[in-house]
């Protein structure tokens, strides 16, 4: 793409700096100040001469050597995620899968090895060996082992277990407990949903009450929270209207706020998201948010609506590239949440996700590309659902569905 | 929080004695984690770190429900509090010994000061406050994280929880006016607003002519502020914009004192949708209108948003003038109000 498109290039783009009104607060301040780094960082790249006409440039191998290195090793600051190892397992190898690069048959092995270490006995996965099961780490794992993608990762999984495992977090009114006498918010019934349809252990009786649970979420701005009552957020945002997609039962929600709202989450200056109205851009936004509106095109379009564009999604697929690549691209590899913040697996993950998002419009037969930069930017299209490779949804929805769905027994259970 | 033999003493120096050191565990033989043979996302774990866990494995294969084992899941927890395993096996121990929870939801809300953002403390509290049904401490407690960061998901989140579970609705709209006062843009304080009005008066009419003309102030006062615009239209919901006194006035108010917020252009634009919807008198003149106001913002006060409010004229188009052959049904890539020769 020429230079003389990108958004920050722009004449007119300093003009997009937020305004106080002449009534400042914490709230705008802090916008400042992120509005100020971020600035910088364009000022930075439009001066540059030294970038080539195919500038950005996605740091292929920086990241490659930084995800590399994670798989296998990681030092004592990563002891605050002892308790999340499955989703380390997945951020990188999603990070990797979404990069083109593939991982030896070998190392493959040793991480489907690793995975069925935090098996649990009573079926799910868990944060580490020896602890206990919990929805996300299940998440995790399950994806994990989808992108992996052989007949040893998908044999690891005990679907019966598993299933009496979803089934014990079911909570009365439709929602699930993240682990046994855990918190319960729409993170659950996202993790259930997506668990149980690539594994293919659905059954009514596990989603009985869930969708009207998950609407029960969406607030008065169009987006959905944790919980009834709180605060519209991206994360939930997602996980709520994802969880609706799987059940099929989108319409059950008002697609036409969410849309609003999502769309507003957007950041003028910055190109890249934020998580709620009036907070900060963060990177990891850029899947959280910017993936909600596939899966929103998709609905309308299911629904006959014949407004929507065939080209483009309904966010500046543009400006959201320019942020990623210019301002949350760490110098020696990973991205991070914003210009200052130090690099991690987690957003490295879900930049390159939303990184995805932005360059490929998946319609129903085709893929029309936009690539900000270089041309070797160009990433493999994520499953706006799962957030996994859509090949690799494909291959596990194959061989799972091509295997008997266990019938779920109680007494079975504990 | 007595001094245990982990603690640093009086002088500051670290006199953390290993568990593999301690007698009183001699009776206990360590747990190394099982990861397999290769590593895969391994910790280069600290001494401290394993020589804690490794211990706690063995407790926890054990079932030990002692002092002891609490005192470890104390140190497990300080090492990582997102463990929420150990969380979990310490409250089986605290039930079982039927500890004296006025302590443990001293030391939990010590550790939610430390680690505010962190899923596994709140829910801590959130069951010492469910067991105990003593809620005294917790509006305090909220407001002091709160006080910290006004937006602190978490907090928020217990405060609603709480005030909901013991009816504490009285306080609410004081703290949220407090708030509002100091950031009028915090949108959670907005948010819990309205939740807090949902669940006691409702948004009655008296109560919504209150709310509507205190967001419209707000909205006048910071016409950039998203959080107030969000939550006029939120109390709206309900209602018919087009037909509800003054909002149109109050709109028009602001935009002839040349306010361009696209959140202003945006609520104006809704307002003429709804009286497309509830079928007014001149449909083209509203529509032109509408898309006017579409267009202004795709190419000039929203342009971030160009292709959200490209398809938003497109589908009012499709809608209210599907008879139009200037139209396209299908949309083209520059589609919007700009191509549309009547305009």
């Amino acid at each position: 793409m020429a230079a003389s498109t990108l958004r920050c290039l722009r004449p007119d783009f300093p003009n997009e700096r937020c305004v106080d009104d002449g009534h400042p607060t914490d709230t705008n301040k802090e916008q400042i100040k992120v509005e100020s780094d971020v600035g910088s960082l364009y000022s930075w790249f439009r001066n540059a001469t030294d970038l080539g006409p195919e500038s950005p440039e996605l740091m292929r191998k920086k990241h490659l050597h930084f995800l590399m290195k994670g798989l296998t090793n990681l030092s004592d600051s990563y002891e605050c995620l002892d308790a999340s190892r499955p989703w380390l397992c997945y951020w990188i190898l999603h990070s990797l899968e979404i990069l083109n690069e593939s991982i030896s048959d070998t190392l493959k092995s040793e991480i489907v090895e690793f995975l069925s270490k935090c098996q649990c006995p009573k079926g799910g996965f868990a944060g580490g060996p020896e602890q206990l099961a919990h929805l996300a780490p299940t998440y995790a794992a399950v994806n994990a082992l989808c992108i992996i993608g052989t007949q040893q990762a998908y044999d690891v999984i005990n679907r019966t277990k598993l299933q009496s495992f979803l089934m014990r977090m079911r909570m009365p009114d439709g929602g699930f407990a993240m682990h046994e006498d855990g918190e319960a918010d729409v993170r659950g019934a996202y993790c259930v949903a997506s668990i149980a349809m690539l594994t293919s252990i659905t059954s009514d009786e596990m989603f009985q009450g869930t969708p009207e649970w998950i609407v029960s979420c969406q607030t008065y701005e169009g987006g959905f929270g944790g919980v009834p009552g709180m605060e519209a957020h991206g994360g939930y945002t997602f996980c709520g209207f994802a969880a609706l997609v799987i059940l099929n039962k989108e319409k059950l929600c008002d697609s036409t706020a969410l849309l609003r709202w999502t769309t507003n989450r957007q950041m003028r200056f910055e190109g890249g998201f934020q998580g709620r109205t009036n907070k900060l851009v963060d990177g990891c936004y850029s899947f959280w948010q910017a993936g909600v509106l596939p899966l929103l095109h998709r609905s309308f379009y299911r629904e006959g609506d014949y407004s929507l564009s065939q080209e483009k999604w309904m966010f500046h697929q543009g400006a959201l590239q320019e942020y990623l690549l210019i301002c949350c691209q760490s110098p020696s590899g990973g991205f991070v949440d914003k210009p200052g913040k130090p690099r991690d697996f987690y957003h490295t993950c879900y930049c390159l996700s939303g990184l995805s998002v932005a360059q490929h419009y998946g319609g129903h037969d085709y893929d029309q590309k936009s690539v900000v930069g270089h041309r070797k930017n160009e990433l493999i299209p994520v499953h706006p659902v799962y957030n996994i490779g859509m090949d690799a949804v494909a291959k596990a929805t194959e061989y799972f569905h091509g295997q008997p769905i266990p019938i779920y027994n109680p007494k079975n259970s504990s | 929080m007595a001094l245990g033999s982990g603690e640093e003493n009086a002088a500051g120096e670290n006199s953390w004695v290993f568990y593999k050191d301690r007698p009183e565990w001699k009776d206990i033989t360590p747990m190394e984690q099982d990861d397999g043979p290769a590593p895969i996302v391994m910790i280069a774990y600290s001494k401290k770190f394993k020589d804690v866990y490794d211990y706690l494995r063995a407790i926890m294969r054990k079932d030990e429900r002692s002092e002891r084992a609490l005192e470890l899941t104390e140190d497990a927890i300080d090492l990582n509090p997102a463990n929420y395993s150990v969380w979990h096996y310490r409250r089986i121990i605290l039930k079982d010994l039927k500890k004296d929870l006025k302590d443990e939801i001293l030391y939990c809300g010590e550790i939610i000061q430390e680690h505010p953002k962190n899923y596994q403390v709140w829910h801590h509290r959130r069951v010492l406050v469910e067991w105990t049904r003593d809620n005294s401490h917790e509006l305090k407690l909220t407001e002091t994280v709160l006080d910290v960061d006004a937006k602190n998901y978490h907090a928020w989140q217990h405060r609603q929880w709480v005030v909901r579970e013991f009816g504490l609705w009285e306080s609410e709209l004081s703290l949220i006016d407090e708030l509002l006062q100091k950031d009028l843009r915090n949108n959670s304080a907005w948010n819990h607003r309205y939740f807090v009005i949902n669940h006691t008066t409702g948004f009655t009419d008296k109560v919504l002519e209150y709310e509507v003309k205190h967001a419209q102030d707000m909205c006048g006062k910071a016409p950039n502020n998203e959080s107030a615009w969000n939550y006029l239209r939120g109390c709206l919901l309900e209602k018919e914009l087009s037909s509800y006194p003054g909002l149109m006035q109050f709109c028009e108010r602001l935009y002839e004192g040349s306010i361009r917020s696209p959140h202003l252009l945006s609520f104006m634009r809704d307002i003429y949708e709804d009286q497309l919807e509830q079928g007014c008198e001149n449909v083209e003149a509203t529509l032109y209108k509408a898309l006017v106001l579409c267009e202004a913002l795709s190419m000039e006060f929203d342009t971030i948003r160009a292709e959200y409010w490209n398809y938003i004229a497109r589908r009012m188009k499709s809608k209210f003038a599907p008879h139009d052959e200037t139209n396209n049904k299908t949309a083209e890539a520059t589609g919007g109000a700009g191509d549309d020769p009547n305009l």
